[in-house]
């Protein structure tokens, strides 16, 4: 009920053009009840054959409700079409500012796209709510009324036999198919997704299945599931089949009903004979009104389900707060990390402890350490993705907690392990690190990163279409892309989150040798697994269990021969430069 | 199966027509009778009684319809999968690994539903579209000729008006289908790339342009909707004044008296009867294009060419009889030249060389080179273009891939995990495995470690939905599953990526101990493996451009010492 009363909500500046859908879409059912009663009326009348001046209101009704049919059907269809696209764009709005606070901190436990598609998804159910749930009962309502009045006019309790009808056909019938389909409904789900999930093994595990020779196994498990699905469609196909068959038939009796009332009535001389054929032919019109109800019910679980979803991703709290009183944006960029410590949740032991480190200007410092050490989070903490609950850091003299994130923020250029493109031109991504670039800098970041031949070969330039349905990059040229986006930012600190982890060896090399670089005159803080590169840094800070356990310089460490200097041996060793 | 239940979907849909026609009649000599012929309540009754009837079996031909379409719909699914099934067997890997990744699940999911809509819904409707009016035509025909043409002539004008607005409106619609669905990727885009934003300091103002796109968006598509709705606007006019036009022609001759008020009646009940599934037809019209759609996918799927790949079952000559173990045969590539088809360029071009039984041969070059299609050739999931590959004395081709495979246990990259319990999963390898032997194979490849800390140890559930094994363990059942094989030739895809020190030892302590006493092709990684290697193949864009041990090819400089040198140059 809470969701509901949520939802609702977001129809308040619509409801002009709700209640317009509304009203039209009564009027469709309403023009035929009034096309198929003025026709009845007419050939009834026509049959006692009075003057045919008598019979030309009714000729003018038959020709207004046919044309009327059509308008309102067409109002009807343009007014909720448009109620929907504004709520869609509300809703996506709404949700992406609700949203943007929570990334990423607390939108890392849902693993990647999966949640991000499934939000998408619920929104696009959302859209319909108003237009499939909200309107087609009231119109329903409204077809109720104004035919219930109008059959008081001939009898009261023809009125109250129809209303029975259609509130059993708009309440019950409803309820019912939706209380038989909801468990079918639910094995079909079950059922899709497991079929999915041995599909989806089957086809990436082809080679393995072949290669042991399990083609009969696999049809086995595949006509398994297809048995379980099918016999899952087939319960859906027979309570889907009862419901319309109930609907049809509780429709029909209806009409059984009124001739039962209605026939008696006209041998009392209480209802004109007249009218018999108009009573039944405005019986079987109305019930067009309760038709969309079932659906109707079906969507409302749907929507509330998807809701739910929705409002329970976006009441998360925010990992970082903002403060009250912000003060103004840093001017410089010195830093300082002191007795930093971390925690991602109460029950997991510290990502980061007692963390002390000094990044100077122009200072290089390289973190190392297995995965988990903790590098990627100190990185994290600096970017304010997250806030630690001990120790503080400080910006240019103040705690970085004192500005607002997206200052503090602009102080930092950020390569990611890998680099999210987005779906549209390659001088669009590449305004994103700053918007009023001119096509001149666009071209000196890219040759700085490397990217000069590639770009030549490009089709379009600067105008190739990148991401899912664009050009596709090697991981190479990906993390170059990421490395010139940060040098069009030409903020002061560099922030390299291992950009090197995908990349084979040659590749690793070549563009660990750029770095080096375009980052000279950079503050460099340089997350790394691997331990390429590690002569041109100023420090090295060695992590493991969220602890630094050696500090010094490359020469230093490998001199002293502790587990930098085992790691690199270990590294050494390990691969060859294929991939 | 299926064309039984389809003849009687359309018999349901026939019956269907008949019962709207004996509906209209009772109910018309109901209102007759009482309305000229003065008849009570009782008099009546036994048309009350039949019409009831009637409303009764129509609601059972409803239901009993529905269940029909549905059940042509499960089978005709069912079937389309089955065919792809067989397909993607015999086209293999290979074929897999050159599409876009879960696009031919999604064909065989998703592509596959989408034709529910077509067979449950669409084509139902194009049989009732079919039969109740022509079944109310041959009713009406004879009761009034004139209603009769007016009902014939209009109702050409629905499907014409369909067709001419749908061809109009097609291109529009399309259009609009793919800005609908370019917005929705832009607004996933941006959810995805949120954190990115984040980092560049734009993602507040990302808000705004959400909110232009979709206002953008519904102005242009409401443009196109007031145009494209003018479809729905005719065919309404076209049922509903065709309706019209019928009251008043059989009014103005009921007044001459001229017609039978019961069968006026009757022809008014059942005209809106007539356009009703016509204009149905329209509405389900883009369920059934949706499905046309989706099968042009899935034919496409289903009639790729063969050619580069052997059939998985097919019985070929064999003038050796049944040899069933080659394991001490050499294994020789010559000439062997492999190219996908519709590429300009061959993936391994010109190969030729040997290996010995029980020798480790390490395949190395950069990513692209044509390592995997080596492996795949040499598991029989794809023939040579050009040249042979000869076992002993005999082709390759012709000896059965099912027995082939008996010989070669394969360690994959990425190993896969099926839905179903660890011991399940080891007994991929060798289904009748006895608890020892999974036992003993689990222990030499370090999977017992594994298997010690789950709670329901063998029989934990893994998969989709079971508990998830990391990369190195995932690993280890790979090569479990070879000790368990136990098969006289190895195929391995060693792990490319850094593995922590205690992975690492085991790995190699794994593989030394797979390699003893067998024939061993390993695409390798590793430094240690190479040098261990009794011959090393180096692939170059598909040509073997060195051969020789580690020491000879570091001691003749060229492609190999390159790419050892730059792994090194990495630490």
């Amino acid at each position: 009920m809470k969701t509901f009363v949520r939802l609702l909500a977001f129809v308040k500046p619509f409801w002009k053009g709700v209640l317009l859908s509304i009203f039209t879409s009564a009027a469709t059912v309403g023009s035929s009840i009034g096309l198929l009663g003025t026709s009845a009326y007419l050939i009834s009348f026509a049959a006692l054959q009075p003057s045919i001046a008598y019979l030309q209101m009714a000729i003018v009704g038959v020709r207004f409700f046919g044309l009327a049919r059509g308008l309102f059907r067409y109002l009807e269809r343009l007014s909720s079409h448009s109620v929907n696209f504004r709520l869609l764009a509300r809703l996506r709005v709404w949700f992406y500012c609700e949203l943007e606070p929570l990334a990423p901190a607390r939108l890392m436990n849902y693993r990647g796209g999966d949640l991000l598609q499934r939000a998408v998804g619920d929104i696009e159910v959302l859209e319909n709510f108003y237009i499939r749930v909200i309107a087609p009962p009231l119109a329903a309502l409204l077809v109720t009324l104004g035919a219930g009045w109008l059959m008081t006019g001939w009898h009261p309790e023809l009125a109250s036999v129809l209303a029975g009808g259609l509130l059993l056909g708009g309440i019950a019938v409803p309820w019912l198919a939706h209380r038989i389909s909801q468990a079918p409904g639910r094995g079909l789900a079950a059922a899709r997704a497991q079929m999915s999930a041995t599909y989806i093994e089957s086809l990436q595990g082809l080679a393995d299945l072949l290669a042991y020779g399990q083609e009969s196994a696999l049809r086995d498990r595949m006509s398994q599931s297809e048995s379980r699905l099918a016999a899952v469609q087939m319960r859906l196909a027979w309570s889907g089949g009862v419901g319309n068959a109930l609907g049809q038939l509780v429709g029909n009796l209806t009409l059984v009903a009124i001739l039962l009332v209605a026939i008696p009535l006209v041998r009392a001389g209480q209802l004109d004979g007249v009218l018999l054929a108009v009573v039944s032919l405005v019986t079987l019109a109305s019930f067009e009104a309760v038709a969309p109800l079932p659906q109707a019910a079906q969507m409302l679980e749907a929507s509330l389900e998807s809701a739910r979803r929705l409002f329970e991703l976006v009441d998360a709290q925010p990992a970082v707060l903002e403060p009250a009183s912000p003060l103004p944006p840093p001017a410089g960029s010195e830093l300082r990390v002191s007795n930093l410590t971390h925690r991602y949740t109460a029950a997991q032991p510290p990502a980061l402890q007692g963390l002390d480190l000094d990044l100077p200007p122009g200072c290089k410092v390289a973190l190392v350490g297995h995965s988990g050490a903790g590098k990627s989070t100190l990185l994290a903490l600096l970017m304010r993705f997250w806030d630690a609950p001990a120790g503080v850091i400080i910006l240019d003299n103040q705690d970085i907690r004192d500005y607002r994130s997206e200052d503090a923020r602009r102080v930092f250029a950020f390569v990611p392990q890998s680099t999210y493109l987005f779906t549209s031109t390659l001088r669009q991504n590449l305004h994103l690190a700053r918007p009023d670039a001119p096509d001149q800098d666009i071209h000196a970041v890219l040759e700085q990163a490397g990217l000069r031949d590639w770009l030549e070969q490009l089709p379009n330039g600067l105008d190739t279409w990148l991401g899912e349905r664009g050009q596709q990059l090697s991981g190479g040229e990906c993390q170059r892309l990421a490395v010139a986006r940060a040098l069009l930012q030409d903020a002061p600190v560099v922030l390299l989150d291992e950009p090197t982890a995908h990349l084979d060896a040659i590749t690793e090399q070549e563009l660990i040798e750029t770095l080096h670089r375009v980052l000279a005159g950079k503050t460099v803080l340089w997350a790394s697994h691997s331990l390429t590169g590690m002569q041109w840094m100023d420090e090295i800070v060695v992590l493991e269990s969220g602890r630094a356990v050696e500090r010094g310089t490359h020469a230093q460490l490998i001199k002293k021969g502790g587990l930098y200097a085992t790691m690199y041996r270990n590294q050494h060793d390990e691969l060859i430069a294929d991939l | 199966m299926a064309k039984g239940a389809l003849l009687l979907t359309v018999l349901l849909g026939l019956a269907g027509g008949l019962l709207v026609i004996a509906q209209a009649g009772s109910l018309a000599r109901i209102v007759d009778g009482v309305f000229l012929g003065g008849k009570n309540l009782e008099q009546v009754m036994p048309w009350l009684v039949t019409l009831l009837i009637i409303i009764l079996l129509r609601a059972g031909v409803v239901l009993g319809g529905e269940v029909a379409a549905s059940a042509v719909a499960v089978r005709v699914k069912a079937g389309l999968r089955e065919l792809l099934l067989e397909k993607f067997l015999r086209l293999g890997p290979a074929y897999q690994a050159r599409q876009q990744s879960g696009e031919l699940s999604a064909a065989a999911l998703q592509g596959v539903d989408n034709l529910d809509a077509y067979f449950s819904q669409f084509l139902p409707q194009v049989v009732l579209a079919g039969a109740i009016p022509l079944a109310v035509l041959v009713a009406v025909f004879p009761r009034d000729l004139l209603s009769g043409v007016v009902l014939l002539v209009t109702a050409p004008l629905i499907p014409v008006f369909m067709i001419l607005i749908g061809k109009l409106a097609e291109k529009i619609t399309r259009r609009q289908f793919l800005a609908l669905s370019r917005m929705s990727a832009f607004f996933l885009d941006t959810l995805q790339g949120l954190t990115t934003l984040k980092a560049l300091g734009q993602s507040r103002a990302r808000a705004e342009k959400i909110g232009e796109v979709s206002e953008r968006y519904r102005r242009a598509t409401m443009a196109v909707l007031q145009i494209t709705f003018l479809s729905a606007l005719v065919l309404e006019l076209v049922g509903t004044l065709s309706t019209a036009i019928v009251a008043v022609e059989i009014g103005l001759r009921l007044l001459y008296g001229r017609l039978d008020y019961v069968q006026a009646l009757f022809i008014l009940i059942v005209a809106p009867e007539f356009y009703l599934p016509l204009r149905n037809l329209g509405l389900r019209f883009h369920a059934g294009m949706s499905g046309v759609a989706a099968a042009g996918r899935i034919f496409e799927i289903l009639d790729t060419p063969e050619t580069d790949v052997r059939s998985q079952s097919v019985n070929v000559f064999r003038p050796f009889g049944e040899k069933t173990d080659w394991r001490d045969e050499p294994i020789c590539f010559e000439g062997v030249s492999y190219q996908y088809t519709g590429r300009d360029e061959a993936v391994l071009q010109d190969l030729t060389f040997c290996i010995q039984p029980g020798e480790l041969v390490a395949l190395v070059g950069r990513s692209g080179a044509g390592k995997s299609t080596l492996a795949y050739l040499l598991l029989g999931f794809i023939q040579p273009t050009q040249g042979k590959i000869r076992v002993g004395r005999q082709r390759l081709q012709d000896i059965d891939p099912g027995q082939w495979r008996q010989q070669i246990a394969w360690v994959g990259q990425r190993p896969v995990l099926f839905q179903g319990t660890l011991r399940e999963n080891m007994r991929i390898a060798m289904i009748d495995a006895g608890e020892e032997e999974i036992q003993a194979a689990a222990r030499r490849a370090g999977l017992v470690e594994v298997v010690d800390q789950l709670p329901q140890g063998w029989d934990t559930q893994i998969g989709e939905g079971g508990s998830r094994l990391s990369g190195g363990q995932a690993q280890r059942l790979a090569l479990a599953r070879a000790f368990l094989r136990d098969a006289p030739l190895v195929i391995l895809d060693e792990p490319s990526a850094h593995l922590d020190p205690e992975n690492e030892a085991l790995l190699t302590r794994a593989i030394h101990e797979l390699c003893y006493d067998r024939t061993v092709l390993v695409i390798a990684h590793r430094l240690h493996t190479v040098r261990e290697a009794d011959t090393i193949l180096v692939l170059e864009d598909g040509r073997l451009v060195q051969l020789g041990t580690h020491d000879e090819l570091m001691a003749s400089g060229g492609a190999y010492s390159d790419l050892i040198r730059a792994g090194e140059g990495q630490a």
